[in-house]
């Protein structure tokens, strides 16, 4: 495509004042707005938690386990105690009597193992990193001197690293009831008749590896007390979670634990989490009176955030010779790590909803079981579980595609629903309200210039070239805005999926947002202020909002799972409705008219069929004054309201690849990438474009670079940024990005949530393409990342790989 | 211990400080200088990046005591008289941020960047800021605000150059 294409495609989606209508025909909703937050961004004003210093702070630093199991049979914190400026060490027995466990708040079955999870190990470890003592310092480098004098022994045990290796009889145990965590099943149809005398059977396994999340901020915690109640400020996606969950681990009571999200730079579900550093900064705040501190560097981090991913799949599909999709069998190993954290078990049974995608057929099968390995648990990762799903999907269904010789996107529009089918309940037993994937995937075609690289495809194979062309094709959904919670409690969750807003109108008409949802990127106070702008009729200018700190937002479920303007949006716009209802009432008092009379419009309250209004800012000032109200009436316009789902939404697209794969060496270059997404009705175009994009090129990073890498021994290699390869931007290629809307019907906003598409479509778009290169050289599957070394050694022993020599000096793996 | 004196935003400050302590800790540690981010430690991210006598440093790699005598610029030293310096200006415009925490350094990256190739392509700017890393926007916001940025910039010189005496 040319660059003139991509400019046009870009400039439609973000032009300034682009009125894309929105609740009473908005002149907000819809529009480019640029950033309230940048402000503080790009001036360096910005409140990381680590910024905060507090007088007499201490700071803590936490020595960690070099061995992936072990048991400790020594501590010996004596010499660190008396290095300068140390205040305190700690180890595990320590803090045994109080630490509690670490929580795991879904249980997902009833055979489900929750083993005890100790924030400081006390008498085994069974990861590299955990925390085995701690030292508590005048300042940080002092805290990291003394952690060398720290002296502890071990007695090795045996490592668990392979998730099938762990499930064998003889197999060395993580926990004492075994390796096993747990084993979740769902069926629907008969599976057994579907691939009865089937046509085409496709078996395929393919491994989600490992990943480290890496959002750039590193965590940070700062804890402190007043000797009755606590202060924690944290690096996290969920504070109002975490004050639930950290109250019932530690005993501190909810109503005297206040839990600060201040600016967080990056969560992606890394930060979805209830951690061992925050439990143990709250209890060494509780010991030593004094405010302390820890800031994790980023290759602790690498060790110790939750890592993503990690799952065997086994894919079956069974289809008719025409391509009819007739069922799919789905059995999935997922590595849960050591423990099971906040929601470690539920990650790939968000996926077990997803493996059907967008496809028809009669029938279902699917089994997870959750294996225990000596690894850092694995959580929540941008997408978490949905991502494994699709990509095990799409690449299934491009190898039914292959194995029937039949293009690709035919296959799919075959088993696809179609636009007039919606509302239609999958075989998952998911009802999708609404969709348009013949539109979507049309408009990515024609952007994409699909027949013109099918024949240049063609061309390069022809000629034998050793630059090979491949195309890929992803035609996601997802489900998100998580979540109705009726649904949630009857997947064994242990909270609600609802949220809060609140909407203060105060004397002069500026309005106060009080948001649930916690943002760490996502611009939410833009665009909560683009909805309430809207809603009221004030100034977007005249909009704040709050978030992210107990004591001023006091309830809410946080920000994961592409639920905060689906769930949180929609409780704004329900707070705004009882807002105005009450102006309503004030402003029919004030104009002397009934209130059915009244009627609303960009901020202005009239008499129906006379000139009489009253402004939205005129309300605030009388209802503040309140010498002249209804009778009865409660001096307030203010309203809270709290939106629980009826139903999931679901964002789908159509992503296209096309990849440059040269065979001599490996190399896989992407030439186009073009999204074209529907997440129903857009609330901010700029922002809505800018998660696409982040997306797209976090899954691109597991299709071709990231991996979590560990020895025999249960090693993490990868501890460093200089290990684990994070895309930089000469590793990825510019989108070309465009939309479908089809609103959802299931919420007044007809919004359906953004944050993970881009991620959950890009990984399998990028696979697809790299094998389609390579098929005819008798590749069916390249295991993620798609390194150079990877692809070169899957050709080489295809016997298909061009031998080094006369034409060439380069191609073998580094 | 060392005494070193290093201007900072246009600041001078006098400092004792340990041989070992890294730029980045004195600036956010003991001189409040918070805008500095710090996202990793092995120097890979970029997040920490600032000007030191002109050019862009990871101030994660450099010893404090390596920065006597010097001037540095961090982000908070950019704006001028309440105004956005250009390519402040052009993240916000291009929305080349979300979380913003690699914003500081990227941003003092590609002045630095500028500062060899006024005009960059869109591949010059890819290759010019590999060293720092953004998980958030795919790059191509930043991409093209670096790009918009450059072109502020080489129309606000001709004035400047009028400006000067």
């Amino acid at each position: 495509m040319t660059e003139q294409l991509d400019a046009g495609v870009v400039a439609r989606q973000i032009k300034e004042g682009d009125l894309l209508g929105g609740p009473g025909g908005g002149r907000e909703v819809g529009r480019a707005r640029r950033r309230k937050e940048d402000a503080r961004l790009v001036t360096g004003r910005t409140q990381w938690t680590d910024n905060i210093q507090l007088p007499g702070m201490l700071y803590v630093a936490f020595l960690r386990s070099p061995m992936a199991h072990a048991r400790i049979t020594r501590v010996d914190t004596s010499a660190a105690r008396t290095q300068p400026g140390v205040v305190a060490v700690y180890s595990g027995q320590d803090f045994a009597a109080e630490q509690g466990s670490l929580p795991c708040a879904w249980p997902v079955s009833e055979d489900i193992v929750i083993p005890d999870h100790p924030p400081m190990a006390v008498t085994e470890v069974r990861y590299v990193g955990e925390a085995v003592a701690c030292v508590v310092a005048t300042d940080r480098y002092k805290a990291a001197d003394a952690l060398d004098a720290i002296e502890i022994d071990y007695e090795p045990l045996d490592a668990v690293t392979d998730m099938t290796a762990a499930l064998d009889e003889g197999s060395p145990k993580v926990h004492e009831a075994g390796n096993k965590a747990f084993t979740w099943k769902f069926a629907q149809g008969d599976i057994d008749a579907a691939f009865r005398d089937a046509a085409v059977v496709i078996d395929r396994t393919y491994v989600q590896q490992r990943l480290i999340p890496s959002a750039m901020e590193p965590r940070a915690v700062v804890a402190q007390t007043d000797g009755d109640s606590f202060t924690l400020h944290s690096a996290t996606q969920i504070p109002h979670v975490l004050r639930v969950m950290l109250a019932l681990t530690t005993g501190i009571p909810e109503h005297k634990l206040r839990v600060i999200a201040p600016d967080v730079g990056g969560g992606f579900g890394s930060k979805l989490q209830v951690t061992a550093e925050e439990v143990l900064c709250l209890l060494i705040t509780r010991r030593l009176g004094k405010p302390v501190k820890w800031t994790e560097s980023r290759s602790e981090g690498n060790l110790t955030v939750h890592h993503g991913r990690d799952q065997l799949q086994r894919i079956s599909v069974a289809a008719d010779a025409d391509g009819r999709i007739r069922g799919v069998k789905v059995d999935l190993l997922a590595d849960m790590g050591a423990y099971l954290m906040l929601v470690t078990p539920g990650v790939p049974l968000l996926g077990a909803f997803m493996y059907s995608g967008i496809y028809k057929m009669d029938a279902y099968d699917f089994t997870c079981t959750g294996v225990f390995t000596t690894k850092m648990p694995t959580d929540a990762y941008r997408g978490a579980g949905r991502p494994e799903a699709t990509f095990a999907i799409e690449r299934a269904v491009d190898e039914l595609a292959a194995e029937l010789g039949m293009d690709p996107i035919e296959l799919r529009r075959r088993n696809w629903i179609r636009h007039s089918e919606f509302p239609y309940t999958t075989i998952c037993g998911l009802t999708y309200d609404s969709g348009n994937y013949e539109a979507a995937t049309d408009r990515a075609l024609a952007l994409f210039g699909y027949d013109k690289l099918r024949a240049e495809q063609a061309d390069r194979r022809e000629r034998d070239d050793p630059v090979q062309l491949g195309i890929g094709v992803s035609t996601y959904t997802e489900m998100c805005g998580l979540a109705p919670s009726r649904v949630l409690g009857s997947l064994a969750y242990g909270a609600g999926g609802w949220e809060h807003a609140g909407v203060r109108v105060l004397p002069t008409g500026k309005v106060e947002v009080v948001t649930g949802t916690s943002p760490h990127g996502q611009g939410h106070e833009t665009a909560w202020s683009q909805i309430v702008a809207d809603a009221l009729g004030v100034p977007f200018e005249d909009v704040a909002v709050i978030h992210g700190d107990t004591s001023s937002s006091h309830k809410g479920m946080d920000t994961y799972g592409s639920r905060s303007l689906v769930v949180g949006g929609v409780a704004v716009v329900q707070a705004c409705e009882k807002v105005k209802e009450n102006a309503k009432q004030v402003a029919a008092h004030l104009l002397e008219a009934s209130p059915d009379d009244i009627e609303f419009s960009r901020g202005e309250f009239r008499v129906r069929g006379t000139g009489a209004s009253r402004t939205i800012q005129e309300i605030a000032l009388a209802t503040f004054a309140a010498h002249n109200l209804p009778d009865g009436f409660e001096p307030r316009l203010d309203a809270d309201a709290t939106f629980d789902p009826d139903n999931f939404s679901f964002p789908h697209g159509t992503h296209l690849c096309a990849v440059e794969v040269d065979t001599e060496t490996g190399a896989t270059k992407i030439r186009s990438y073009v999204a074209v997404d529907d997440v129903g009705s857009v609330v901010n175009p700029l922002i809505v474009e800018g998660q696409v994009h982040g997306g797209i090129a976090q899954g691109i990073a597991q299709a071709l670079f990231e991996e979590a890498v560990h020895d025999a021994d249960g090693n993490l290699l990868t501890t460093t940024m200089a290990d684990y390869l994070l895309p930089s931007a000469a590793d990825l290629p510019d989108y070309t990005t465009d939309r479908t809307e089809t609103p959802a019907t299931t919420n007044p906003l007809g919004v359906k949530g953004v944050g993970e598409a881009g991620t959950i479509a890009s990984t399998p778009a990028v696979v697809n393409a790299i094998v389609d290169a390579l098929r005819p050289r008798g590749v069916q599957d390249v295991a993620m990342p798609c390194t150079p070394e990877r692809v070169w050694r899957v050709l080489d022993q295809a016997g298909t790989a061009p031998r080094a020599g006369a034409q060439t000096t380069e191609g073998g793996p580094a | 211990m060392p005494r070193i004196s290093v201007t900072v935003d246009g600041i001078r400050y006098d400092e004792e400080v340990e041989p070992r302590l890294l730029l980045v800790h004195l600036l956010r540690d003991r001189l409040g200088k918070t805008g500095t981010p710090i996202g990793c430690d092995t120097s890979n991210c970029g997040a920490c990046t600032v000007l030191l006598d002109g050019r862009s440093v990871k101030s994660c790699s450099v010893l404090a005591v390596q920065a006597d005598g010097g001037d540095v610029v961090t982000i908070e030293g950019l704006a001028t008289g309440g105004t956005w310096h250009p390519m402040q200006k052009a993240f916000h415009e291009e929305h080349a941020l979300q979380c913003g925490y690699c914003t500081p350094g990227m941003i003092m990256a590609a002045i630095d960047l500028l500062h060899d190739d006024p005009d960059p392509s869109e591949e010059a700017v890819r290759e010019g800021l590999e060293g720092n890393l953004c998980r958030c926007t795919g790059y191509c916001t930043i991409v093209r605000a670096v790009r918009r940025g450059a072109r502020e910039m080489s129309q606000e010189m001709p004035r400047e150059g009028m400006a000067t005496p």
